[in-house]
């Protein structure tokens, strides 16, 4: 079962866990950072999201009014009231636990950089379709991926670069009559 | 011998040829988005949501319908063929499936798994045809405190059933709540938790949140490994299918057992993919070949993925009756709903019969087109599966962008996809589970203001929650599913005792 997980790689990492139980998590060979570590950040992070919920709906007012019931904060309150406690618990949960699988790699060295080689290009992607349209930062996008990702020569990668937003452009725009967020090009084509 | 009647007209609505031709559609799209990875039936569906602005609701949930069904079957082509399961559901039918592969019997496990994936849904078709309209006729008669017990139990159920650690899912279910609060105060109007800023005033939309957490996380998450397609070929021929078909009766236990897991999981939102690893663990633990299970049995097939599809039909049942969706991929289709207009609830089924009937009749047919289609298309669907990762990551991620900017034309709800984006990658990482947090963004309006009406009409009394048989046993089981981590743990430390203590008791 094991040999699966890990051919699987981390795709619902937890359904594996649940199926290979007993099993400990990936060796921390190589790993940047533990799965404890990432634990703690993520339930600091939540807490510090539900003071702020909770500080903003109380201004607001987390009582009742008169007229209305329970007022506009009341629900947004609540909600991050008891997102703190048990965010607090697993907080308390990682930092006195003594379970190995704690101490499990969160993401090896290798790992990380393909994921910011993704992540990164997209953000990029994303805040430049805002500015100049998205046909022109996807053709970008698309050739850049190809090109550094796959190693893939420039007359391979043009074509696929080029057909894509063409074929989503007689796909939305013609087709179905939906318009994506265009810039100075496409203006100046007319669109 | 209404609901069959109502069924027929659904099929008049159905058999014209935009409705027909558009389940066509939506069935090739469906299994193409469940057999790639990191895109699957709820992102999917979400992405292509804005195209069905322009249509008929009718002719729009058909198409959205089907591709849920495409995507059902498409999962499980990518999990025997290539072990990569294309949606977290199709996670299961890989430990029999792909070593089935690996012995060079693709196309026996391709026939088993799609046609007991059909006859679970079939079953659950039937039990949504005629359960629903009771349900619905039942349910008209629910004021707010009834609504609010409802979605108490859906969402305490998330916490009695989830493996996860139980802090873990009440802390998702209410970063959705939260989400769900910013905007615009339903009941007075005014606003809260935008922080001053323009763009948080509409809130934030939940599809976005679907299109970032499912579909950029998951790509996150695949990328990681840097991606390496081992397939195997599958030859399949109706020799094939006809000598699998004639295997199939002799798993009629498996096939039972799956289905009510199906249902049973599908009604209650514990969806398909718990579904198919419980029917799994079931039939490995009760069949007799039980010991053999992950060396490639057929019966391991069979067993995820009756419950899968059956759980993932059965989901509708609540979201049509109810308007509270059984699954991430029905909550789409619910925000679909409110798109065009239409109010989910009991209400749907007096008001609207052409589209509730003539959605259920595109079940039937659906599912029915969709495994003659995916029978007869496996190999085509393989090669595509060869197009190396680098090409289709970006197309995904592009194509992702382009359903979330169409929701609203809104450039902020890019920035916000990418940003459920890390939400998605770094949740699943740490066992954190997604679907209590959709359903509570999807559901966070309209929980808050049945809870906000029933204390209205009580004046604040708290007992209003327990004031009748009807509120006051849903309230209860809403208590148990809460506390059940609780429970089941005092019943096996219980348990250990009686035993002498030392023990481990079997689970």
């Amino acid at each position: 079962m094991y040999a699966v997980r890990k051919e699987l790689g981390c795709l619902e990492s937890h359904e594996f866990r649940a199926m290979a139980e007993g099993s400990s998590n990936e060796d921390p060979v190589d790993g940047v950072v533990s799965n404890r570590t990432v634990n703690l950040a993520v339930s600091l992070t939540l807490m510090a999201v539900a003071s702020v919920v909770m500080i903003s709906s109380y201004r607001l007012g987390a009582g009742w009014a008169k007229d209305v019931g329970p007022d506009s904060g009341y629900f947004p309150f609540y909600v991050s009231l008891i997102m703190f406690v048990t965010s607090g618990a697993t907080l308390l949960q990682h930092l006195f636990s003594r379970r190995p699988d704690g101490k499990g790699s969160f993401i090896a060295r290798g790992e990380l950089v393909m994921v910011l080689q993704v992540l990164i290009p997209m953000t990029i992607f994303v805040v430049l379709s805002i500015y100049v349209g998205i046909y022109i930062s996807m053709t970008l996008f698309i050739g850049f991926f190809m090109m550094w990702h796959g190693r893939y020569p420039i007359y391979k990668t043009i074509p696929v670069a080029l057909a894509v937003p063409v074929a989503l452009f007689a796909i939305f725009e013609v087709w179905f009559l939906v318009p994506l967020p265009k810039g100075p090009f496409e203006a100046w084509l007319g669109y | 011998m209404d609901a069959f009647f109502s069924l027929m007209h659904g099929f008049d609505v159905l058999l014209t040829p935009v409705n027909l031709g558009y389940m066509v559609v939506g069935i090739l799209f469906g299994v193409l988005l469940g057999f790639l990875p990191g895109v699957g039936g709820a992102n999917g569906i979400a992405i292509l949501l804005p195209l069905t602005f322009s249509m008929s609701p009718t002719t729009a949930i058909i198409m959205l319908a089907a591709i849920y069904w495409g995507a059902l079957f498409g999962g499980c082509i990518s999990a025997i063929l290539f072990n990569i399961p294309g949606e977290p559901w199709s996670v299961a039918t890989t430990f029999d499936g792909h070593p089935l592969a690996k012995m060079g019997r693709a196309g026996e496990a391709l026939t088993a798994s799609l046609s007991s994936s059909f006859i679970g849904a079939l079953f659950a078709t039937i039990m949504l045809t005629f359960l629903a309209p009771i349900v619905a006729n039942f349910a008209l008669d629910f004021g707010p405190p009834e609504y609010f017990s409802v979605y108490l139990l859906t969402f305490c159920s998330f916490v009695g059933m989830g493996r996860q650690s139980p802090f873990k899912v009440i802390s998702s279910m209410m970063f959705g709540f939260a989400f769900a609060s910013v905007g615009t105060d339903e009941i007075t109007g005014g606003l809260r938790l935008t922080f001053g800023t323009e763009t948080l005033l509409t809130g934030f939309h939940f599809l976005i949140a679907v299109i970032g957490l499912f579909g950029i996380g998951e790509i996150l998450v695949t990328i990681e490994k840097g991606l390496q397609f081992e397939g195997r070929s599958a030859k399949i021929n109706p020799f094939v299918v006809w000598q699998t078909w004639k295997k199939l009766p002799k798993f009629w236990v498996t096939i039972i057992r799956g289905t009510a897991v199906g249902i049973w999981l599908g009604v209650t939102p514990g969806g398909a993919t718990p579904a198919s690893f419980m029917s799994y663990g079931l039939a490995k633990r009760f069949s007799r070949n039980g010991a053999k299970f992950g060396t490639g049995e057929l019966e391991g097939v069979v067993a995820p993925e009756t419950a899968a599809h059956a759980a993932g039909t059965s989901a509708l049942l609540p979201m049509l009756t109810l308007g509270i969706p059984g699954s991430p991929t029905a909550a789409v289709l619910l925000g679909g709903l409110l798109i065009w207009g239409l109010q989910p609830g009991p209400l749907l089924f007096v008001e609207q019969p052409d589209f509730v009937w003539g959605l259920i009749a595109s079940i039937y047919l659906g599912n029915l087109v969709g495994l003659a289609i995916v029978l007869s298309t496996v190999p085509l669907w393989a090669s595509i599966m060869r197009i190396p990762f680098s090409i289709i990551a970006p197309i995904i991620i592009v194509v992702c962008a382009i359903g979330s900017y169409t929701l609203s034309n809104a450039p902020a709800d890019l920035i916000f996809m990418v940003m459920f984006g890390g939400i998605g990658y770094l949740f699943k990482k740490l066992d954190y589970p997604l679907a209590p947090m959709v359903l509570a963004i999807v559901l966070g309006g309209r929980a808050e203001s049945s809870f906000r009406q029933s204390m209205i009409g009580s004046q604040g009394d708290l007992s209003v929650f327990w004031s009748n048989g009807l509120v006051g046993s849903i309230t209860l089981l809403s208590m148990i599913m809460l506390f059940w981590p609780l429970i089941s743990m005092g019943i096996s430390s219980l348990m250990v005792r009686l035993r002498g203590g030392g023990l481990k008791p079997a689970e």
